[in-house]
Parts: C-alpha cells; sequence; structure tokens
C-alpha cells in the first residue's frame, strides 16, 4: 500500500445535517485525484477535515501511512498538506510576496528579512512557470496572478500535498488550460494532487482517479482513462442526466429591451464600471452575457433594474422609456428579475414563503383592500405557485424562506418572477449553486419563456451554461461590451478569448 | 432553567424562553447582590420585592398600572423601530418633547374639559413624532446613523424644554412647569374606583390601544407588510421596489409619536411637573429594556413594561428591610444584560441537557438515537 493520503470511514455532523456519512479517500504518491460531487456533497467538508479546519466526528487519516491528528492548519502545513481555496485567503493590503510569506516569515533580531524569501519564491516561479509581481499590492493584480500567488504559498511551504477547491471557477479557458498544465507538472514531480470540481470534463482532462461523493456519502472511486463521463455524471447525480438543452429555433421579434450608451461609474465616482453599454433584447431571444466575474456585469445589470444609479445612458422596455423610472415603475412597465444574490436581494428570509411570493405585488387590490393584507388570497396564491413551480418546503406556503434548500429558494423566486408575466426577464446566474436537476428545471422555465416571446437576458458566470441556452451571446470585458457572437458559430475557446481581453474592445483596436 | 427539551415546543414558549431566562437569570443576580449587602434580611427582601406590587391590593395595582403606562409607550416606540430595523435610542428626547408640549397647551390654554386634554395628547404625540421625524430624515436622505441622531436628540430636547419651561411656564417658586388646568387633567372613567387610592387615570387604556393599534398595523396592514421587509433585508426590499427612504421617515416618525403620547399622558397629570434641571426622562431610557425584554413585540412591550413596573413597586417596598430601592434598577439592568445574552445562554443549557441526556442513552443503541 503506497497511499500517501488515507482518510478512512470520516463522519462529521453539522447540527442534524450529515456532512460525512463513513466517506472514505486514499490517494496515491504523485496522481492527480478528483473529489467530484454535488453542491453540499460534502467534497469541502472532507477536505476542511484534511487541512485541520474541522475534526472529524470519527474516523481516522494516515499520511504516508502513519495515523495522524491534525487539529489546525499549521499541523497540515506541517505534514505538507497545502490547500488553495475557493475563496482565496489573501490579504489585500500586501504585497504578493508578503502574502506567500505570511506565517512562515523569515526574521533577524526580530526583524522581516524578505531577501531570502524573494529569491526561494523567483526560483519556484521560475520552475513551475507561475508568473508573478511579487512587490504589487494583491488587489492590484488580476484574479489568475492571486490564485498563482496561493499555489506559491504552498509550494514555498515545501507542501507535498496539493488540494485545489474548485480552482476554475474565476479563470478564463485559456487560464484553465495553463492551469492543468502547471497540475500535470506537479504531478510528474511527485506531488501528490486532489482537485475539488463539479466539472467533469476537467476531471477527464486531467485526473487519474476519481472519487464520488452524493450527499455526504462515499459513492465510488473509478479510473477516469476507464469511464465516461456520462457515468461519472450518473455518480455524482444518482439518475442518468441529459446534458443537451432542448431548443427549438426562433425568431426574434420586437424589441424587448433597449440600453443605450449606459455608463456605471463606482461610489467614488473615478471609475467606470460599465463603459457606454450599449445593447437590445428582443421578444422570443435568450441574451446571454458572458464575461469573468466582476467585469460589469452585477452593476450592468443593477442600473437597468434600477437598484444602482447610473451616470449617462437610457434604457427602454418595449419602447417605452424607464431610464428615469423606479424599481417598482419598472416592475409595472414589464420587468422581471432574478438577482444574482438570492439571499440578499431575492428574498426576505424571515418572511415565509407566501409573504415572499407577492413581494413586488403586495400593494396590489388583488393582495390588500384600504391598506389591510388579504391573507386569504395570499395563501391561496402561494398555494398555486407551490403546486406549478413544484415549490418544496417543509411546512408549505408557511415555511419561512431562511428554511428553504437553495434549489428552492430559486423556484421560489423564479415562479414569483414568471407569474407576474414580464415582458423582459433578467435572470442573473439563474443556477448558481444549484445541482443538476434543478439546473435542467430553470434551464427549461427560462426556454419557455423565450419561446411564449418574452424577451430574456441571462447573465451567466457558466460557459456551458451560456453556450447551450442563449440565441445570442455578449461578452463584457472590464465593464466593456467586446463581442456579440452566435453560439452556433463560436467556440468556448473563443468566447475565453473575448473574456480575458486578449480579442475585441477598444483597448485592443487602439494598440 | 425552563426547559423541557424532549416533546416538540410550542411555538410561542419557544419565543419567549429567552425572556424568562433573563428574568430568572436577572432575580437570581438580584438575590445574590442583596446576599452580599444584607445577608440575614436578603430572602424577605427577596420575598418582598417579588409581591409587594400587592402590598396594598388594589390600590398597589393601580399604581402598577399607572406606572407601566409611560415606559409601555416608550417600549412599543423602541420596539417598533427595531421590527423595522432602527435603533430608536432616542424615546427619551421624543417623550420629553411630548410631555411639554402637552403642558403648554395645559397650561396656557383655555378650553372645555375633554377637548382640552385631547387636543394635549394629541399635540404630544404629533410633536413626538416630529422628533423622531428629523432622524429619520437625517437617515433616509443622508445615511445619518440614527443611533447618533437620536442621542443628540435627546439632549437637544431637554435643554429645549428646560428652556421653554423657564419662558412659558415656569412656577418660580420650585423651579417646574405650572400646573395644568383642571380641564386638561386625564379622567379615571371610574378606573379610581376600581382601584380606590391609586393614581391610575385613562393613560393605561390608552396605551392599551396603542398596543393593539401597532400590533395590527405590523402584522395585518401593507405599511407594516414594507416596514418590516425593510426591517429585514434593506438590499431586498430595494429590489422588491419598495421605496425604503420613505419608509425609515414613517417608521421613526411613528416611533416619536408613541415616545411622545408616553410624555402627554404621564404628565397630564395632578403633582407631576417638569422641572427646569431634571436630565433625561428615565422612562424614555426604559422604554429601550422593556422593548429588548418584550422582543421587540407590542404584546411583549405590554407585558414587559407592566412587570418592569411590577417589580419596581415591590422594590419600593424593600425599604422596610434596609434595602435601598436602587437595588431594583440593579436588578432590572441584570435582567436587561441577561436578555441580550439570552439566546447565547439558552444554547448553553440547551447543549448542556442534550450531552446529560445522550450520556445517560449512549449504551443501548448508539445509531438510532443520532438519527
Amino acid at each position: 500500500m503506497d497511499y500517501i493520503i488515507e482518510m478512512n470511514n470520516i463522519c462529521k455532523q453539522f447540527g442534524t445535517l450529515k456532512a460525512n456519512d463513513d466517506v472514505t479517500i486514499q490517494v496515491k504518491k504523485g496522481e492527480i485525484h478528483a473529489l467530484l460531487g454535488e453542491n453540499g456533497a460534502g467534497k469541502s467538508t472532507l477536505m476542511s477535515v484534511l487541512f485541520g479546519l474541522y475534526q472529524p466526528d470519527s474516523g481516522e487519516i494516515l499520511i504516508k501511512g502513519e495515523k495522524v491528528l491534525i487539529n489546525n492548519p499549521n499541523d497540515a502545513n506541517k505534514l505538507g498538506i497545502g490547500m488553495v481555496h475557493q475563496h482565496f485567503k489573501l490579504v489585500e493590503a500586501f504585497t504578493a510576496l508578503e502574502n506567500i510569506v505570511l506565517g512562515a516569515e523569515d526574521t533577524k533580531y526580530g526583524f522581516l528579512t524578505l531577501d531570502k524569501a524573494r529569491e526561494k519564491v523567483l526560483e519556484l516561479s521560475k520552475l513551475y512557470k507561475l508568473e508573478v509581481k511579487p512587490d504589487e499590492l494583491i488587489s492590484d493584480i488580476s484574479v489568475g496572478m492571486q490564485q498563482r500567488v496561493e499555489i506559491l504559498k504552498m509550494l514555498y511551504r515545501d507542501a507535498e500535498i496539493l488540494i485545489f477547491d474548485e480552482p476554475t471557477a474565476v479563470l478564463t479557458p485559456q487560464e484553465i488550460e495553463e492551469l492543468m498544465n502547471i497540475i500535470r507538472k506537479f504531478a510528474k514531480e511527485g506531488k501528490s494532487i486532489i482537485l475539488i470540481t463539479h466539472k467533469l470534463n476537467e476531471i477527464k482532462a486531467v485526473a487519474d482517479r476519481c472519487t464520488v461523493l452524493r450527499k455526504g456519502k462515499y459513492i465510488g472511486t473509478v479510473e477516469v482513462s476507464k469511464t465516461s463521463t456520462e457515468k461519472m455524471a450518473e455518480m455524482m447525480v444518482g439518475r442518468k442526466v441529459s446534458f443537451t438543452v432542448d431548443k427549438k429555433p426562433k425568431t426574434p421579434g420586437d424589441v424587448i429591451l433597449k440600453v443605450e450608451n449606459l455608463t456605471v461609474l463606482n461610489k467614488a465616482k473615478n471609475k467606470e464600471l460599465v463603459k457606454h453599454a450599449t445593447f437590445e433584447v428582443r421578444a422570443g431571444e435568450i441574451v446571454g452575457l458572458a464575461g469573468i466575474e466582476g467585469n460589469g456585469q452585477t452593476e450592468l445589470v443593477h442600473a437597468i433594474t434600477g437598484l444602482r444609479p447610473f451616470s449617462e445612458g437610457s434604457i427602454a422596455i418595449s419602447g417605452v422609456d424607464v431610464t428615469k423610472d423606479t424599481v417598482r415603475d419598472k416592475y409595472e412597465k414589464g420587468l422581471g428579475h432574478i438577482p444574482e444574490d438570492r439571499q440578499k436581494h431575492g428574498l426576505i428570509l424571515d418572511y415565509n414563503l407566501a409573504e415572499n411570493l407577492i413581494l413586488q405585488s403586495y400593494y396590489l387590490p388583488e393582495f390588500q383592500k384600504h391598506g389591510f393584507l388579504k391573507f386569504d388570497n395570499i395563501y391561496i396564491h402561494a398555494q398555486n405557485l407551490i403546486e406549478r413551480f413544484d415549490i418544496r418546503s417543509a411546512s408549505g406556503a408557511k415555511s419561512s424562506a431562511r428554511s428553504m434548500s437553495g434549489g428552492n429558494q430559486q423556484k421560489a423566486i423564479i415562479a414569483r418572477e414568471i407569474s407576474r408575466d414580464p415582458k423582459l426577464l433578467i435572470a442573473v446566474q439563474p443556477t448558481r449553486g444549484l445541482d443538476v436537476g434543478a439546473i435542467e428545471y430553470i434551464h427549461k422555465q427560462i426556454i419557455r419563456q423565450r419561446d411564449e416571446d418574452k424577451g430574456v437576458f441571462m447573465v451567466s458566470l457558466e460557459l456551458d451554461e451560456i453556450m447551450d441556452v442563449s440565441d445570442r451571446i455578449l461578452v463584457m470585458y472590464e465593464g466593456e461590451i467586446v463581442a456579440e457572437l452566435d453560439p452556433k458559430q463560436t467556440t468556448i475557446n473563443e468566447l475565453g478569448l473575448y473574456m480575458s481581453g486578449s480579442k475585441g474592445g477598444k483597448h485592443n483596436e487602439q494598440q | 432553567m425552563n426547559s423541557n427539551e424532549t416533546k416538540p415546543k410550542h411555538p410561542l414558549l419557544e419565543k419567549i424562553e429567552p425572556s424568562l431566562i433573563a428574568v430568572a437569570c436577572g432575580l437570581l443576580v438580584g438575590l445574590v447582590v442583596m446576599m452580599i449587602f444584607n445577608i440575614q434580611e436578603s430572602f424577605a427582601g427577596f420575598f418582598t420585592m417579588l409581591v409587594g406590587a400587592f402590598n396594598q391590593g388594589s390600590r398597589s395595582i393601580g399604581n402598577m398600572f399607572y406606572m407601566a403606562t409611560p415606559i409601555i409607550l416608550t417600549g412599543l416606540s423602541v420596539g417598533f423601530a427595531f421590527k423595522t430595523g432602527l435603533f430608536n435610542i432616542g424615546a427619551a428626547g421624543q417623550m420629553v418633547i411630548g410631555a411639554y408640549t402637552a403642558i403648554h397647551i395645559g397650561v396656557l390654554w383655555n378650553l372645555p374639559a375633554p377637548l382640552h386634554w385631547i387636543i394635549a395628547i394629541l399635540c404630544g404625540t404629533l410633536a413626538g413624532a416630529i422628533w423622531g421625524l428629523i432622524p429619520g430624515v437625517l437617515k433616509a436622505l443622508s445615511n445619518v446613523n440614527e443611533v447618533v441622531a437620536t442621542i443628540m436628540m435627546n439632549f437637544i430636547g431637554m435643554y429645549l424644554v428646560m428652556y421653554m419651561i423657564k419662558a412659558n411656564v415656569l412656577n418660580p417658586l420650585d423651579s417646574r412647569s405650572l400646573n395644568v388646568q383642571s380641564t386638561a387633567l386625564l379622567p379615571t372613567w371610574g378606573l379610581d374606583k376600581i382601584f380606590p387610592g391609586s393614581a391610575i387615570n385613562i393613560g393605561i387604556i390608552v396605551a392599551l390601544l396603542a398596543v393593539v393599534v401597532i400590533h395590527i398595523i405590523l402584522n395585518k396592514t401593507t405599511l407594516g407588510y414594507q416596514l418590516k421587509a425593510t426591517g429585514y433585508n434593506k438590499e431586498g426590499s430595494t429590489y422588491a421596489g419598495i421605496n425604503t427612504k420613505r419608509n425609515i421617515i414613517i417608521s421613526m416618525s411613528i416611533a416619536g409619536a408613541l415616545a411622545g403620547l408616553a410624555g402627554a399622558l404621564y404628565y397630564l397629570k395632578l403633582g407631576n411637573h417638569l422641572t427646569t434641571s431634571s436630565g433625561l426622562l428615565p422612562q424614555g431610557f426604559d422604554g429601550i429594556s422593556v422593548a429588548l425584554l418584550g422582543l421587540s413585540e407590542p404584546i411583549g412591550a405590554l407585558i414587559a413594561g407592566l412587570f418592569l413596573s411590577y417589580i419596581r413597586q415591590g422594590g419600593f417596598y424593600m425599604q422596610l428591610y434596609d434595602f435601598k430601592p436602587e437595588i431594583i434598577d440593579i436588578i432590572i439592568s441584570t435582567i436587561i444584560y441577561f436578555s441580550a445574552l439570552a439566546v447565547v445562554l439558552q444554547t448553553v443549557f440547551h447543549k448542556q441537557i442534550k450531552k446529560m441526556k445522550e450520556k445517560k442513552r449512549k449504551t443501548p443503541n448508539e445509531e438510532e438515537v443520532s438519527s
């Protein structure tokens, strides 16, 4: 047995939730081992146990055949375990170099000495082609480079076991390709890698073996080269999954949303977050907005829907100018909005489901008379939507929104927005954090809206979603809409080039 | 303390449990403090405190209602603002402004009986509303923190009222406001027959009405729906198209009105005067305690206000046993501390109880227990 890591029969419970229920994972030295599972399957919990962030309720961990106790991340570091978290753990106001040495600093007479560290970092960076600028502040460098800083942090501590938690979520296709090469190189050098992901194509591309978790339970470990993607998906979800989105061709009709020259400034009013955006959405088409997180998509949507002021430009819904309208006016003129953050914007978590389903319409005669709410109608309305959209919750219309699962919260929002029969539906990351079943369902609903001649504007970070669902794709880079593409005639690769700014846009024309 | 775990609890019990724990812990600490000061008489004193409010039968109960009136209303004021996401620390200022307005009308205007006190109450309420509206507007329009603004309004109100007393309604003999005319005094509507010898008047009935009205506003109306939504989640309300700025202003005005009403009711009473030297009104700050203990619910404010008044009455009689009535304020403060900690305490208790139970059951069949 030459396993470098063995986690045997790990159990970890939070309250009544069994996050890990008798999970076993065994990683060989020098292999790339994928950990596959949907959101909430227990991948992150398992790795947090290995990294010393949680203590298992039962089960044992063996490193190089020896039983170990990992009480905190420092213990993990000493055992040669390093982890790149999904949300980077970097100090924004420090330089890249300072972040790399943080917690393992060299000192002389109590003073910090960085010379040796700089040498080592530069050496590592050259060896693995991990390009970083050691003296730039974290807040000034790109997300891709921040990730490289995180990787160097592990290497600087001589980690032998590298854990990557969803490392590709923030990267462009080209950056993903680079990262995969780096990971392959690590494996060749004899380091062992655990790759946490729910993206099957990435596993297919780099991993040697793959362990699948579902709802906290261990499902199995397979050789990636001998297993089809469909098989792995089935293990992950527990049933057969269709990857294709059914969509009939349709000719777009009238202009539903017209945005002209829209510019959004940041709070200090010295930076344009959205630069002169101009585009249209027509009836019966789905326009997808692609882009890496933080390139102005959120601000664009907030400006259109009225959640944020903008400095320039105009917006019209079905030919009616709504530039100066309040949020409520926009809803009344036919806007439906599935917001990016369902807990912050989409729901009042302390209200129950029925109350949440009238969030924009409580003041209409259907639900109130002389200022008094008509609770009978409110609950009938909720019951209708619950049945029509199959919203599941512990106590039906009276369940508090907080107690509902993410998928059902999202279903509730979609039910509310669609039931208001909007002309324009803006959906921002409608499937974020949802399991495959819910994603299928939500895509169907969005496509049905298009088939009913509504205009749909969908913002997503998932390129597959953009490619599969959209009829037309816009790409945003640094606040600018840099491309308009036809999903049938473009590739994910081309999309990636636009998303990373290496193709299209004003800054390239000037060069 | 008061936790009976095994059966699923009644939702109401679960809700008020933290308050009950807080009260129990507060009383316990009070007892310990009393034992430190005077161990021989501590139990007798403690007992008197608990039942003292019934010492003189219906007279004591009447006084309890009378003393509870202003703090129920200030508690309602703070709790209402809190339900809508705002900290109203300005009940003292709103109350004093309401009180002065009522006294001013009561002393200087000449009107027939029912009209006089009704107008005095209405104007006092309105003045309180204006005193709440100002920080509300500041918050809504330029995001001035309402805690700071309402505290400042407390002092502005206090000094303004001192000045106005001196300028308009001063009784130079004892540097306080003049007696209001008899037409402006609150009637008793026979309550003094039920509670003979007590200071009770219809103030308590008005306070009860206010509790009911606020309860209905919060739970049955579109206004309450909007206000609570804004309090629970401001971003979510903005998304819903609710005018959150207007709601902040409305909410602070209603909170101010309730505190202003408290002031008007309390001072339209023979023998109650605003002085030119007193500080901030204590009832304003009691409102914070009442709201905390009453979980910001209107009904909660009613119960907590009565409780505080009840225990104060008892504390008064503790002087029979060589205890200063200030000990009551120590106990009340402790209760408030515990009610801030109550949720933490609750989880600690529950964990302990669960642990003990698990130990007991561990042996027979572990897996079934944990499922």
